[in-house]
């Protein structure tokens, strides 16, 4: 074992390679909460989940359970979900409407939605105490800071560091993306999450997102059988849906998938570009880009529709497909167990029948009855069995290692299925985790 | 996995006296959860109309399929496709085979019109899947709208409310419920 005695992580990443120990150890685990998710900034949830004042969203961060809510003066705040008399928690519903003031179950201590204290009963009681109202921890512990970028709302638990900005870079434009596709520049949710539970450590499944090696493999049973129903489906009545597209997309030979790049920003963010051809000539796109032009003019119209994404992740949690408006939230529940939640989005301000090509990929693909998942998270199960064999040590990043262009700190692949964007994770994993 | 061959697809369109709707509609949802069980899909299939639709809506109150998200929200081409699938050589996560069996109760015809032939039935089910040494239920309401054709009763739209639909999933579901 390469470990320090000490307890220490140095020796467990390489550049090319990963000790498997980094993926299966409980105390590795309960380090990475406190120093990437307590730390950097993690996904809330977006501002339309609450929109009216008092309503209320619970959200795991790291070990945290929050409360995302909004305010009367239309702030949001992001509360720690606990009651600061005996520590009882708040909001023990997934989601709803706290009123004028959020009020513990057991005692009644009332608390503005921002965590100002309001009243307690019999205040009387805490004369000549430490804890009188003007304690301020009195009130609900609120979130060291909150960003939010175009509506998608981050909470950091740590005081100091880069901003929300400087923290996404260049990889914000996942959100850019998903916006300036709206007509009106922003988007809405819709108020359904599907949660996943993936029995593997949540690493795995962030290799995996712009894993380009993998979806001809993969989810070669999906995209035949897409395919063959496409065909047939063609025969009969000239063309198929888009959403059998999404399907036997996954049949691109590898030779095609090698020639997608993907660019590898700092902090371990990186994109993979589109594949899907996304951008077909049909009535219903016409008629879109017709709406985005009256909105933005021509030229910003093509240069918003010629952005070429399929996928960008934001480390360490956060995975977002801009063109079809969905995101794949992660929260990791222990070492081995990690829940992922996803979302989809109307563009505000396009025609209906381009929210129903989103939600044709929502259904199909990240709904609970998901064709291509199945397959992922089987092999996300095997990748975390495969750890705790001595059959070897390594999990390898070898495929392309060295022969990555690198462009003042960001990283851009020759090809497509290089594990440049595993390697930029790890970088990012050892760079956050060197106080740990 | 039993391997034996239920008649399914001819027991389903058998003909009952042709008054006893109550009978018949509790007998064609038997067949129907035999055919699962069966992993007999393509019979499965053939049970819906060639307008027909499974559904499992993503939240209780939702009241069409069209245009909202679903847990299923499929045709009869969609079907196939998930047919196929499971049936491709290399759908890895049908190593290892899982099993399931279902109970389905409580049948009540909401619905007879005679005159047009369609039928609208309530029921609840109880799913329990094992798959590598592990248990799933689950459990919920069905709502069959059925229409009688010359193959006998066939399904123009089941909606499937699970009752832990909205809950965290751990793993996906691979086949309809």
């Amino acid at each position: 074992m390469p470990r320090k005695k000490n307890g220490g992580l140095a020796g467990l990443v390489e550049p090319d390679r990963v000790h498997r120990s980094v993926y299966a150890d409980p105390a590795i685990f309960e380090r990475e909460m406190d120093h990437i998710f307590h730390k950097t900034w993690i996904y809330a949830g977006h501002e339309s989940q609450v929109p009216k004042p008092g309503d209320y969203y619970t959200v795991q961060i790291g070990r945290q359970p929050m409360i995302m809510v909004r305010n009367k003066d239309r702030s949001i705040s992001v509360l720690y979900n606990r009651c600061p008399h005996r520590g009882a928690m708040l909001c023990g519903d997934r989601h709803g409407n706290a009123g004028k003031a959020f009020i513990c179950s057991y005692h009644g201590w009332q608390f503005e939605t921002d965590g100002q204290v309001r009243s307690i009963p019999l205040p009387q009681g805490y004369e000549g105490t430490r804890f009188s109202t003007d304690n301020p921890d009195c009130n609900i512990k609120r979130a060291a800071r909150v960003g939010s970028y175009r509506g998608f709302v981050f909470v950091s638990l740590a005081e100091d560091g880069e901003t929300l900005e400087e923290f996404l870079g260049d990889a914000k434009v996942a959100f850019d993306d998903m916006c300036d596709r709206a007509p009106k520049g922003e988007v809405e949710v819709v108020p359904t999450c599907f949660r996943v539970v993936q029995k593997s450590n949540w690493k795995i499944f962030l290799e995996n997102q712009l894993d380009a090696l993998h979806p001809s493999i993969t989810h070669e049973s999906a995209g035949r059988a897409a395919q063959i129903v496409e065909k047939d489906i063609a025969k009969r009545s000239g063309k198929a849906p888009l959403d059998y597209h999404y399907l036997s997309a996954f049949t691109t030979p590898l030779s095609k998938w090698d020639q997608v790049q993907t660019v590898n920003y700092p902090n371990g963010h990186c994109i993979l570009q589109g594949y899907m051809g996304l951008r077909p000539t049909d009535p219903d796109t016409l008629e879109y880009e017709k709406v985005m032009r009256k909105h933005y003019g021509k030229d910003r119209t093509e240069e918003i529709l010629s952005v070429n994404i399929h996928h960008v992740l934001l480390y360490p949690g956060l995975s977002v497909q801009s063109p079809l408006q969905q995101l794949r939230a992660v929260r990791p529940l222990s070492v081995d167990r990690t829940l992922t939640e996803i979302w989809h989005f109307r563009l505000k301000g396009a025609p209906e029948a381009i929210y129903r090509r989103a939600l044709g990929y929502y259904n199909l693909v990240n709904s609970p009855a998901t064709m291509v998942n199945a397959d992922d998270l089987e092999n996300f199960w095997k990748c975390h069995q495969g750890l705790a064999s001595d059959g070897g040590d390594w999990v390898s990043f070898h495929r392309n290692a060295g022969q990555d262009d690198d462009d003042e700190g960001v990283i851009k692949s020759r090809f497509g299925t290089s594990e440049a964007p595993m390697r930029n994770q790890f970088r990012a994993w050892s760079d956050m985790m060197a106080g740990a | 996995m039993a391997k034996e061959k239920t008649k399914t697809k001819k027991k389903a369109t058998a003909k009952t006296n042709g008054v006893d709707t109550q009978r018949e509609v509790e007998q064609f949802l038997y067949r129907q959860a035999e055919i699962l069980d069966a992993k007999q899909w393509a019979d499965f299939i053939d049970l819906f109309t060639a307008d027909g639709h499974y559904w499992m809506p993503a939240t209780p109150d939702q009241t069409t399929g069209e245009g909202v998200p679903s847990i299923f929200y499929e045709d009869r081409d969609l079907m196939t496709v998930r047919m196929t699938r499971v049936g491709h050589p290399h759908a890895w996560s049908q190593a290892p085979a899982w099993g399931t069996s279902h109970l389905v109760s409580n049948v009540v015809i909401e619905q007879d019109d005679k005159k047009k032939g369609e039928i609208v039935a309530r029921s609840r089910f109880h799913m329990m899947e094992f798959r590598r040494d592990a248990s799933r239920h689950f459990a919920g309401t069905y709502r069959h709208h059925l229409r009688r054709t010359s193959d006998g009763l066939r399904i123009r739209q089941q909606r499937v409310d699970m009752v832990n639909g909205e809950g965290v999933y751990d793993y996906v579901l691979q086949i309809w419920v």
